[in-house]
Protein backbone atom coordinates (compact mmCIF):
# COMPACT_ATOMS: atom_id res chain seq x y z
CA UNK A 1 0.00 0.00 0.00
CA UNK A 2 0.68 3.51 -0.35
CA UNK A 3 0.62 6.18 2.45
CA UNK A 4 0.51 9.65 2.50
CA UNK A 5 1.91 12.17 4.86
CA UNK A 6 1.77 15.66 5.01
CA UNK A 7 2.41 17.24 8.05
CA UNK A 8 6.10 17.19 9.36
CA UNK A 9 6.74 15.21 12.81
CA UNK A 10 7.18 17.90 14.58
CA UNK A 11 4.06 19.57 14.05
CA UNK A 12 1.67 16.03 14.01
CA UNK A 13 2.05 12.53 15.20
CA UNK A 14 0.92 11.46 11.60
CA UNK A 15 4.01 9.90 10.52
CA UNK A 16 4.78 8.12 13.96
CA UNK A 17 1.04 6.74 13.50
CA UNK A 18 1.04 5.48 9.89
CA UNK A 19 4.92 3.80 11.11
CA UNK A 20 2.99 2.36 13.55
CA UNK A 21 0.38 0.31 11.37
CA UNK A 22 1.80 -0.46 8.03
CA UNK A 23 2.76 -3.59 7.21
CA UNK A 24 6.15 -4.58 5.52
CA UNK A 25 5.12 -4.13 1.79
CA UNK A 26 3.76 -0.81 2.54
CA UNK A 27 5.55 2.87 1.20
CA UNK A 28 5.33 6.25 2.38
CA UNK A 29 5.04 9.20 0.49
CA UNK A 30 5.91 12.84 2.24
CA UNK A 31 4.27 15.53 0.56
CA UNK A 32 3.61 19.47 1.59
CA UNK A 33 5.21 19.50 5.13
CA UNK A 34 5.61 16.15 5.38
CA UNK A 35 9.19 16.11 3.61
CA UNK A 36 10.40 18.15 6.50
CA UNK A 37 10.46 14.89 8.05
CA UNK A 38 12.86 13.49 5.48
CA UNK A 39 15.95 15.32 5.94
CA UNK A 40 18.23 14.96 8.66
CA UNK A 41 16.93 15.86 12.33
CA UNK A 42 16.05 14.52 15.68
CA UNK A 43 13.37 12.45 14.30
CA UNK A 44 15.48 10.93 11.74
CA UNK A 45 14.89 7.82 13.61
CA UNK A 46 11.64 7.21 13.19
CA UNK A 47 11.92 6.24 9.01
CA UNK A 48 15.53 5.80 8.68
CA UNK A 49 15.27 1.91 8.59
CA UNK A 50 12.45 2.41 6.02
CA UNK A 51 14.05 4.19 4.09
CA UNK A 52 17.11 2.21 4.35
CA UNK A 53 14.31 -0.52 2.51
CA UNK A 54 13.76 2.06 0.01
CA UNK A 55 9.95 2.32 1.45
CA UNK A 56 10.63 5.96 1.87
CA UNK A 57 9.50 8.44 -1.01
CA UNK A 58 9.62 12.68 -1.20
CA UNK A 59 7.79 15.01 -3.53
CA UNK A 60 10.95 16.73 -4.96
CA UNK A 61 8.53 20.03 -5.10
CA UNK A 62 7.83 20.33 -1.71
CA UNK A 63 11.45 19.81 -0.58
CA UNK A 64 12.58 22.22 -3.10
CA UNK A 65 9.87 24.35 -1.80
CA UNK A 66 11.37 24.67 1.79
CA UNK A 67 15.18 24.89 0.67
CA UNK A 68 15.83 21.68 2.30
CA UNK A 69 17.14 19.93 -0.94
CA UNK A 70 20.62 19.82 0.57
CA UNK A 71 19.44 18.17 3.51
CA UNK A 72 16.97 15.21 2.35
CA UNK A 73 18.87 12.08 4.33
CA UNK A 74 20.03 8.82 2.66
CA UNK A 75 18.15 6.32 0.61
CA UNK A 76 15.20 9.05 0.60
CA UNK A 77 13.61 8.68 -2.95
CA UNK A 78 12.51 12.35 -4.43
CA UNK A 79 10.05 12.13 -6.88
CA UNK A 80 7.96 14.87 -9.01
CA UNK A 81 4.26 14.89 -9.40
CA UNK A 82 4.47 12.34 -12.19
CA UNK A 83 6.12 9.42 -10.41
CA UNK A 84 3.62 10.23 -7.55
CA UNK A 85 0.95 9.52 -9.51
CA UNK A 86 2.86 6.05 -10.95
CA UNK A 87 3.10 5.18 -7.13
CA UNK A 88 -0.68 5.82 -7.29
CA UNK A 89 -1.21 3.08 -9.89
CA UNK A 90 1.57 0.81 -8.66
CA UNK A 91 0.45 0.63 -4.94
CA UNK A 92 -3.34 1.25 -5.49
CA UNK A 93 -5.77 3.36 -3.71
CA UNK A 94 -3.04 5.78 -0.99
CA UNK A 95 -4.25 5.46 2.51
CA UNK A 96 -3.55 9.41 2.92
CA UNK A 97 -2.97 10.18 7.15
CA UNK A 98 -3.87 13.88 6.86
CA UNK B 1 -12.46 2.31 5.10
CA UNK B 2 -13.40 6.00 7.09
CA UNK B 3 -10.17 6.39 8.69
CA UNK B 4 -11.03 8.96 11.75
CA UNK B 5 -8.23 10.32 13.94
CA UNK B 6 -9.36 13.40 14.60
CA UNK B 7 -11.53 13.87 18.26
CA UNK B 8 -14.72 15.53 17.68
CA UNK B 9 -15.77 19.00 18.17
CA UNK B 10 -12.54 21.05 17.91
CA UNK B 11 -12.91 20.65 14.45
CA UNK B 12 -15.76 19.63 11.76
CA UNK B 13 -14.23 16.66 10.30
CA UNK B 14 -15.54 13.86 13.09
CA UNK B 15 -19.40 15.35 12.41
CA UNK B 16 -18.79 15.72 8.79
CA UNK B 17 -16.95 12.03 8.03
CA UNK B 18 -19.98 10.53 9.75
CA UNK B 19 -22.46 11.90 7.51
CA UNK B 20 -20.51 10.28 4.77
CA UNK B 21 -20.57 7.04 6.15
CA UNK B 22 -24.44 7.28 6.76
CA UNK B 23 -25.01 7.90 2.85
CA UNK B 24 -22.48 5.33 2.13
CA UNK B 25 -24.94 2.67 3.56
CA UNK B 26 -26.99 3.51 1.42
CA UNK B 27 -24.61 2.25 -1.64
CA UNK B 28 -24.88 -1.04 -0.28
CA UNK B 29 -20.78 -0.68 0.40
CA UNK B 30 -18.63 -3.04 3.05
CA UNK B 31 -18.54 0.02 5.17
CA UNK B 32 -15.42 -0.07 8.07
CA UNK B 33 -14.96 2.64 10.38
CA UNK B 34 -11.01 2.69 11.64
CA UNK B 35 -10.50 5.46 14.64
CA UNK B 36 -6.83 5.99 15.35
CA UNK B 37 -5.18 8.44 17.51
CA UNK B 38 -7.44 11.27 19.33
CA UNK B 39 -10.00 9.70 16.39
CA UNK B 40 -11.38 7.06 19.47
CA UNK B 41 -12.46 10.21 21.37
CA UNK B 42 -15.66 10.43 18.85
CA UNK B 43 -16.93 7.53 20.30
CA UNK B 44 -16.32 8.09 24.34
CA UNK B 45 -19.41 7.44 25.91
CA UNK B 46 -20.87 10.23 27.91
CA UNK B 47 -20.42 13.49 25.74
CA UNK B 48 -22.45 15.65 26.88
CA UNK B 49 -22.02 19.81 25.07
CA UNK B 50 -24.57 21.71 26.49
CA UNK B 51 -21.59 23.99 27.58
CA UNK B 52 -19.98 23.98 24.62
CA UNK B 53 -23.48 25.02 22.22
CA UNK B 54 -22.81 22.25 19.78
CA UNK B 55 -25.07 19.69 18.75
CA UNK B 56 -23.57 16.41 20.15
CA UNK B 57 -23.71 14.27 17.29
CA UNK B 58 -22.40 11.50 19.13
CA UNK B 59 -25.79 9.76 19.30
CA UNK B 60 -25.83 9.30 15.52
CA UNK B 61 -23.09 6.47 16.23
CA UNK B 62 -25.74 4.43 17.53
CA UNK B 63 -27.47 4.16 14.55
CA UNK B 64 -25.06 2.47 12.43
CA UNK B 65 -26.05 -0.88 13.55
CA UNK B 66 -29.56 -0.04 11.58
CA UNK B 67 -27.80 0.71 8.38
CA UNK B 68 -25.61 -2.15 8.38
CA UNK B 69 -22.66 -0.40 9.58
CA UNK B 70 -21.22 -2.97 12.00
CA UNK B 71 -17.26 -2.88 11.85
CA UNK B 72 -16.10 -0.18 13.74
CA UNK B 73 -12.00 -0.55 14.99
CA UNK B 74 -10.90 1.22 17.28
CA UNK B 75 -6.68 0.72 17.94
CA UNK B 76 -5.62 -0.06 21.27
CA UNK B 77 -2.57 1.53 21.46
CA UNK B 78 -4.11 4.83 20.88
CA UNK B 79 -6.81 3.97 23.38
CA UNK B 80 -3.75 3.00 26.09
CA UNK B 81 -1.84 6.34 25.20
CA UNK B 82 -4.56 8.37 26.16
CA UNK B 83 -5.49 6.62 29.44
CA UNK B 84 -9.17 4.87 27.41
CA UNK B 85 -10.25 1.35 27.77
CA UNK B 86 -12.67 -0.80 25.89
CA UNK B 87 -15.33 0.45 28.90
CA UNK B 88 -15.03 3.91 27.87
CA UNK B 89 -16.22 3.76 24.35
CA UNK B 90 -20.39 4.06 23.37
CA UNK B 91 -21.59 0.44 23.67
CA UNK B 92 -22.47 0.58 19.70
CA UNK B 93 -24.57 -2.68 18.76
CA UNK B 94 -26.09 -4.18 15.47
CA UNK B 95 -28.59 -7.21 15.26
CA UNK B 96 -27.03 -9.79 13.72
CA UNK B 97 -29.65 -11.32 10.59
CA UNK B 98 -27.69 -14.60 10.50
CA UNK B 99 -27.51 -15.56 13.85
CA UNK B 100 -31.77 -14.75 14.60
CA UNK B 101 -31.00 -11.57 15.26
CA UNK B 102 -28.97 -11.73 18.19
CA UNK B 103 -27.97 -8.29 19.08
CA UNK B 104 -23.55 -8.10 19.06
CA UNK B 105 -21.09 -5.43 19.46
CA UNK B 106 -20.26 -2.99 16.51
CA UNK B 107 -17.17 -1.92 18.06
CA UNK B 108 -13.75 -4.14 17.80
CA UNK B 109 -10.59 -2.70 19.84
CA UNK B 110 -7.62 -4.05 17.64
CA UNK B 111 -4.22 -3.46 17.37
CA UNK B 112 -2.35 -1.58 15.21
CA UNK B 113 -0.97 -4.79 13.79
CA UNK B 114 -4.62 -6.15 12.92
CA UNK B 115 -5.50 -2.85 11.78
CA UNK B 116 -2.74 -2.83 9.38
CA UNK B 117 -4.09 -6.29 7.69
CA UNK B 118 -7.27 -4.55 8.08
CA UNK B 119 -6.51 -1.75 5.95
CA UNK B 120 -4.51 -3.52 3.32
CA UNK B 121 -7.81 -5.56 2.55
CA UNK B 122 -10.12 -1.83 1.36
CA UNK B 123 -10.63 -1.17 -1.72
CA UNK B 124 -10.87 2.62 -0.74
CA UNK B 125 -9.72 4.93 2.43
CA UNK B 126 -11.61 7.95 2.70
CA UNK B 127 -9.56 10.21 5.30
CA UNK B 128 -10.99 13.27 7.09
CA UNK C 1 -6.83 4.84 -14.95
CA UNK C 2 -10.10 6.33 -13.26
CA UNK C 3 -9.03 8.60 -10.80
CA UNK C 4 -10.55 10.66 -8.17
CA UNK C 5 -10.03 12.91 -6.05
CA UNK C 6 -11.41 14.23 -2.46
CA UNK C 7 -10.07 17.92 -1.43
CA UNK C 8 -10.73 18.49 2.21
CA UNK C 9 -9.38 22.01 2.66
CA UNK C 10 -9.81 25.57 1.18
CA UNK C 11 -7.21 27.17 -1.09
CA UNK C 12 -4.81 29.41 0.27
CA UNK C 13 -5.41 28.09 4.04
CA UNK C 14 -3.80 25.33 3.34
CA UNK C 15 -1.66 23.42 0.44
CA UNK C 16 -4.10 20.57 -0.20
CA UNK C 17 -6.13 22.03 -3.18
CA UNK C 18 -2.46 23.05 -4.78
CA UNK C 19 -1.66 18.99 -4.85
CA UNK C 20 -4.57 18.13 -5.85
CA UNK C 21 -4.24 20.38 -8.45
CA UNK C 22 -0.78 19.51 -9.37
CA UNK C 23 -1.58 15.84 -9.32
CA UNK C 24 -4.70 16.25 -11.30
CA UNK C 25 -2.86 17.80 -14.30
CA UNK C 26 -0.04 14.99 -13.98
CA UNK C 27 -2.34 12.10 -14.29
CA UNK C 28 -4.40 13.87 -17.24
CA UNK C 29 -0.80 14.29 -18.76
CA UNK C 30 0.18 10.81 -18.73
CA UNK C 31 -2.98 10.02 -20.28
CA UNK C 32 -5.30 8.95 -16.97
CA UNK C 33 -8.54 10.32 -16.96
CA UNK C 34 -9.87 12.38 -14.23
CA UNK C 35 -13.67 10.87 -13.25
CA UNK C 36 -14.34 13.39 -10.43
CA UNK C 37 -13.01 16.05 -7.83
CA UNK C 38 -15.21 16.20 -4.93
CA UNK C 39 -14.72 18.79 -2.17
CA UNK C 40 -15.83 18.73 0.91
CA UNK C 41 -15.04 20.23 4.33
CA UNK C 42 -13.72 23.73 3.56
CA UNK C 43 -13.05 22.64 0.09
CA UNK C 44 -16.09 24.03 -0.98
CA UNK C 45 -14.07 27.38 -1.00
CA UNK C 46 -12.72 26.00 -3.82
CA UNK C 47 -15.37 26.79 -5.89
CA UNK C 48 -15.77 30.52 -5.03
CA UNK C 49 -16.72 32.82 -7.81
CA UNK C 50 -15.52 35.90 -5.58
CA UNK C 51 -11.95 35.09 -4.76
CA UNK C 52 -9.58 37.67 -5.99
CA UNK C 53 -5.91 36.35 -5.12
CA UNK C 54 -3.00 39.29 -5.59
CA UNK C 55 -1.82 38.87 -9.22
CA UNK C 56 1.27 37.82 -8.72
CA UNK C 57 0.52 34.50 -7.07
CA UNK C 58 -1.64 31.53 -8.41
CA UNK C 59 -5.60 31.75 -9.04
CA UNK C 60 -6.62 28.52 -7.29
CA UNK C 61 -10.34 28.20 -8.23
CA UNK C 62 -9.41 29.56 -11.81
CA UNK C 63 -6.80 26.71 -12.16
CA UNK C 64 -9.61 24.21 -11.09
CA UNK C 65 -12.01 25.95 -13.37
CA UNK C 66 -9.70 25.65 -16.37
CA UNK C 67 -8.36 22.48 -16.27
CA UNK C 68 -9.23 19.93 -18.59
CA UNK C 69 -9.28 16.02 -19.50
CA UNK C 70 -6.93 14.98 -21.86
CA UNK C 71 -9.10 15.35 -24.92
CA UNK C 72 -10.05 18.91 -23.85
CA UNK C 73 -13.51 18.07 -22.00
CA UNK C 74 -14.91 19.28 -18.94
CA UNK C 75 -13.84 17.86 -15.61
CA UNK C 76 -16.69 17.12 -13.49
CA UNK C 77 -15.96 18.93 -9.83
CA UNK C 78 -18.45 18.34 -7.33
CA UNK C 79 -19.11 20.35 -4.55
CA UNK C 80 -20.96 18.82 -1.51
CA UNK C 81 -24.19 20.35 -0.72
CA UNK C 82 -24.17 20.18 3.03
CA UNK C 83 -20.74 21.47 3.39
CA UNK C 84 -21.30 24.04 1.16
CA UNK C 85 -24.44 25.06 2.61
CA UNK C 86 -23.34 25.37 6.09
CA UNK C 87 -20.37 27.65 4.94
CA UNK C 88 -22.36 29.84 2.83
CA UNK C 89 -21.34 28.73 -0.72
CA UNK C 90 -25.22 28.51 -2.57
CA UNK C 91 -25.33 27.96 -6.63
CA UNK C 92 -28.58 29.81 -7.96
CA UNK C 93 -30.85 26.96 -7.34
CA UNK C 94 -30.05 26.63 -3.64
CA UNK C 95 -29.28 30.36 -2.62
CA UNK C 96 -33.55 30.32 -4.39
CA UNK C 97 -34.65 27.73 -2.07
CA UNK C 98 -33.25 29.28 1.13
CA UNK C 99 -34.15 32.85 -0.34
CA UNK C 100 -30.90 34.24 -0.20
CA UNK C 101 -29.84 36.91 -2.55
CA UNK C 102 -26.58 36.25 -4.73
CA UNK C 103 -25.08 33.42 -5.21
CA UNK C 104 -21.12 32.75 -5.04
CA UNK C 105 -20.51 28.90 -7.39
CA UNK C 106 -18.25 29.63 -10.15
CA UNK C 107 -20.49 28.02 -13.15
CA UNK C 108 -17.61 25.54 -13.08
CA UNK C 109 -18.58 23.77 -10.32
CA UNK C 110 -21.91 22.04 -9.49
CA UNK C 111 -22.83 21.12 -6.57
CA UNK C 112 -23.89 17.93 -5.61
CA UNK C 113 -24.65 15.12 -2.84
CA UNK C 114 -21.95 12.81 -0.61
CA UNK C 115 -24.22 10.20 -2.96
CA UNK C 116 -21.34 11.57 -5.69
CA UNK C 117 -18.29 11.19 -3.59
CA UNK C 118 -19.42 7.47 -2.65
CA UNK C 119 -19.91 7.16 -6.08
CA UNK C 120 -16.28 8.18 -7.15
CA UNK C 121 -14.91 5.54 -4.78
CA UNK C 122 -17.17 2.91 -6.56
CA UNK C 123 -16.23 3.85 -10.26
CA UNK C 124 -12.94 4.89 -10.26
CA UNK C 125 -9.76 3.05 -10.20
CA UNK C 126 -8.00 5.01 -7.62
CA UNK C 127 -9.18 7.71 -5.39
CA UNK C 128 -7.01 10.36 -3.55
CA UNK C 129 -7.56 12.24 -0.42
CA UNK C 130 -5.90 15.30 -0.01
CA UNK C 131 -6.36 17.32 3.20
CA UNK C 132 -4.81 18.88 6.25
Amino acid sequence: MLHTVNKSSFERNSLQSCINIIDDNSVILLIEDGVISCTNNANSEMIAGLAEDGRVYALQGDVDARGISSKVADNIKLVDYAEFVDLVVEHGTPVSWV
Amino acid sequence: MYLNRKSSYGTVYAIESLEVVLIAAAFDQDVSLAFIDDGVFQIVNGQNTDGIGMKNFSKTFHALGDYDINKLYVSKESLDERGLNEDDIMPLVYEDEDDDWAEKPSVKVVSNAELSLIMSEQDVCLSF
Amino acid sequence: MKFSIQINEGPYQHQASDTAYQFAKAAIEKGHEIFRVFFYHDGVNNASNFTVPPQDDRNVVKLWAELKQSDGSDIDKVVCVAAALRRGMLDESEAGKNSIEGHNIHPSFRISGLGQLIEAGIQSDRLVVFGD
